[in-house]
């Protein structure tokens, strides 16, 4: 061990190897004891709630249905052929065209997100510092009210022969009479209502911080609009915006209760098919293959996302001065 | 102004509020094309804002600002030849310090050939050859500052603006980037303007300069003229040490509690201030005969400041700047001469600031 080198090396210091951490003067061997100790739980929580479960889908998406929805050990690729298409009766594209349903719906609510958190935050960001509170309040109210109440009040404000579906009828979109759900648009109201909090919160924490200067320098310097965003506010906003990026589009993706309730039987998402599975149809292991498909493709579609903000993060908030 | 002299920059009656605080109360500003010059104020006494406002980046409440003869004052900063140096530097951290030079010339859409070459001839200039790569924070206070220069320079600016620039800097870095900055300025003859409250720095690096206080400017001149003749007792107090002196006209006699003294230029007023520097104050040992504008005094406290040896004297309380090799102490008499020229009689309006 180093400590023990250096002890002996120092003929002096015949004492325990003594260290000082954070303000603390301790024995390397007890502080290493104490990380340990306060490291367990959630790291056994973790372990025990979410790594196994999620391997053992693995597993359990290789097995087979038994006639009575139990599930029958033998091990094979079918259910995975079924995923991408190859059913009971030849092939169709259904499945996979839910799984690209999922990644456009979470890419638009992701993108719609974003659009609408910047200047959410930056008008909270630039209130005085009392009405700061109201306007954060209103946004954080949302997150008191379960996602199913909140979805739900969606279908009393788009119900038939209320002002938003009369003015639709009146302009030709929809018959008179009826209510503007369900529809795609009901869908994205609900999902970007669902998820508006989730990017404007981590996204406030980086604007309130905002170092305004470098703004007025862009400005000084000709920059455009776009390239005061660009080189000024991006890079500054965007260890809250990556953060909120990836709490809107991975719960996005999964997402079943807002598409259930207002998109109707035809908008089926990745989210509803898989609990489908487990309810109604009782197939554990198509339901954990689709998981994992859906697992593999927030994965895939974070890489995607970590690569590209290479140059992005580096250096930020380290230039003291 | 003579016809030869050409205006670089001209503000007028420019009115600025924030809410309630008024920061600019009517500010006119002339600055010749070439010179080196200085506002010079205490916090909050507006300068800054006026700055600002010539940037481009507030607009004033009232007022008009001219650059070159033309009307800027709507035009926003990236439509002004202006470019500033921020207090905070500013500048980009995720850019390395080649696309922080380059940010004003590339986002104009220069031809890449020339962005290169300018960025390189401009990094040259301020010694910062080889530093391309590095970005931002891996740079030292000074080296952060000369890329600050930097990347407002290489676009040529009709005007370079400076706010408080040398804050960041200790003391000693300090008085070399002043001496380096006047070369600068008077190798590259573009017209510097700047904001700082340090009196010494204003009178050293500056070819002309304006003292502001409460948002108006007090008074304009050459660091000498402001200096050896303050207007008011504002100026003379904010530029070094000033000591001030109720007095007393009758006909072309002025009377104070040291006796009459006189002046050079008599002043308008019956009752007013004389102002006189204490490094202006002759000590003598012998009052000769018949001699004005001599007073004995006795020395109360000696203060030693290595470059110099302050007296606090009665009657007074009287400051006194001799050298040090008087060697002088509480109790000591001594006899004082009051040159004429330089007893200053201050403009008699003192509330107005």
């Amino acid at each position: 061990m180093d400590d023990e080198k250096t002890t002996n090396k120092n003929p002096a210091n015949k004492k325990p190897a003594m260290i000082s951490w954070r303000g603390d003067v301790t024995k390397l061997s007890s502080l290493r004891l104490k990380g340990f100790a306060l490291a367990a739980p959630p790291m056994l929580w973790l372990l025990f709630l979410l790594t196994i479960p999620c391997i053992s889908f693995i597993f359990i998406a290789l097995a087979q249905r038994g006639e009575y929805g139990d599930v029958v050990w033998n091990f094979s690729a079918h259910n995975l052929k079924r995923l991408i298409g190859f059913g009971s009766f030849g092939w169709s594209i259904d499945y996979l065209k839910i799984l690209g349903r999922s990644l456009l719906v979470a890419l638009v609510t992701t993108v719609a997100c974003v659009a609408l958190a910047y200047p959410l935050t930056f008008h909270v960001a630039t209130r005085p510092r009392k009405s700061r509170v109201f306007w954060l309040t209103l946004i954080i109210v949302p997150f008191w009210t379960n996602v199913v109440v909140r979805t739900y009040a969606w279908l009393l404000v788009l119900g038939p022969n209320l002002p938003p579906a009369k003015l639709a009828a009146w302009v030709g979109l929809i018959p008179a009479g009826t209510a503007l759900y369900p529809s795609s648009m009901a869908v994205y109201l609900g999902m970007i209502t669902t998820f508006l909090p989730f990017m404007a919160l981590p996204l406030y924490a980086s604007v309130e911080r905002l170092n305004w200067d470098l703004l007025e320098a862009a400005k000084d310097l000709y920059a455009s609009r776009w390239q005061v965003f660009r080189q000024a506010i991006l890079p500054q906003t965007w260890p809250g915006l990556s953060v909120g990026i990836i709490v809107t589009f991975v719960p996005a993706m999964a997402m079943f209760v807002v598409t259930d309730i207002l998109g109707g039987a035809k908008y089926m998402l990745i989210g509803n098919l898989i609990q489908q599975q487990f309810s109604q149809a009782r197939d554990w292991p198509f339901g954990a293959a689709l998981s994992v498909a859906l697992m593999v493709m927030t994965l895939i579609s974070l890489s995607v996302f970590r690569r590209r903000k290479i140059n992005l993060d580096q250096n930020i908030n380290l230039d003291q001065n | 102004m003579t016809g030869q002299i050409e205006l670089g920059l001209m503000v007028a009656q420019a009115y600025k509020s924030y809410g309630n605080l008024q920061a600019l109360k009517g500010v006119d500003l002339e600055v010749v094309k070439g010179e080196f010059y200085t506002l010079l104020g205490p916090s909050g006494c507006g300068k800054t804002t006026l700055l600002r406002i010539i940037a481009g980046l507030e607009l004033p409440d009232s007022g008009r600002v001219f650059l070159g003869g033309r009307e800027v004052t709507h035009l926003t900063a990236a439509k002004r030849q202006v470019n500033t140096v921020f207090q905070s530097y500013a500048l980009f951290p995720h850019l390395n310090i080649f696309e922080n030079v380059a940010f004003g010339l590339k986002a104009r859409n220069f031809d890449p050939t020339q962005v290169g070459r300018k960025v390189g001839e401009s990094l040259e200039m301020l010694s910062l050859s080889g530093l391309e790569k590095r970005y931002p924070h891996q740079l030292s206070g000074g080296q952060k500052q000369r890329v600050a220069l930097a990347r407002a320079l290489v676009n040529e600016p009709e005007i370079l603006l400076l706010d408080e620039p040398m804050s960041a800097l200790d003391a000693h870095l300090r008085a070399q980037v002043q001496e380096d900055l006047r070369r600068l300025q008077r190798s590259l003859g573009t017209t510097f303007i700047l904001v700082t409250h340090d009196q010494d720095e204003a009178m050293m690096i500056s070819d002309r300069l304006a003292v502001m206080n409460n948002g108006v400017v007090v008074q304009t001149g050459t660091p000498r003229q402001v200096y050896s003749k303050p207007t008011n007792q504002f100026v003379a107090e904010f530029l070094g040490a000033a000591n001030i002196l109720p007095a007393r006209r009758q006909g072309n006699q002025l009377f104070t509690n040291l006796g009459p003294l006189h002046v050079s230029e008599t002043p308008y007023w019956e009752e007013g201030h004389l102002a006189i520097r204490p490094e202006h104050i002759v000590l003598e040992g012998e009052i000769p005969q018949g001699s004005v504008n001599c007073v004995r005094a006795q020395v109360r406290e000696a203060i030693y400041r290595g470059q110099s040896l302050d007296l606090w004297l009665d009657p007074g309380p009287l400051r006194v700047r001799t050298n040090t090799r008087d060697r002088l102490g509480p109790g000591d008499q001594v006899s004082l001469f009051f040159p004429p020229d330089d007893l200053v009689a201050l403009d008699n309006q003192p509330s107005r600031y």
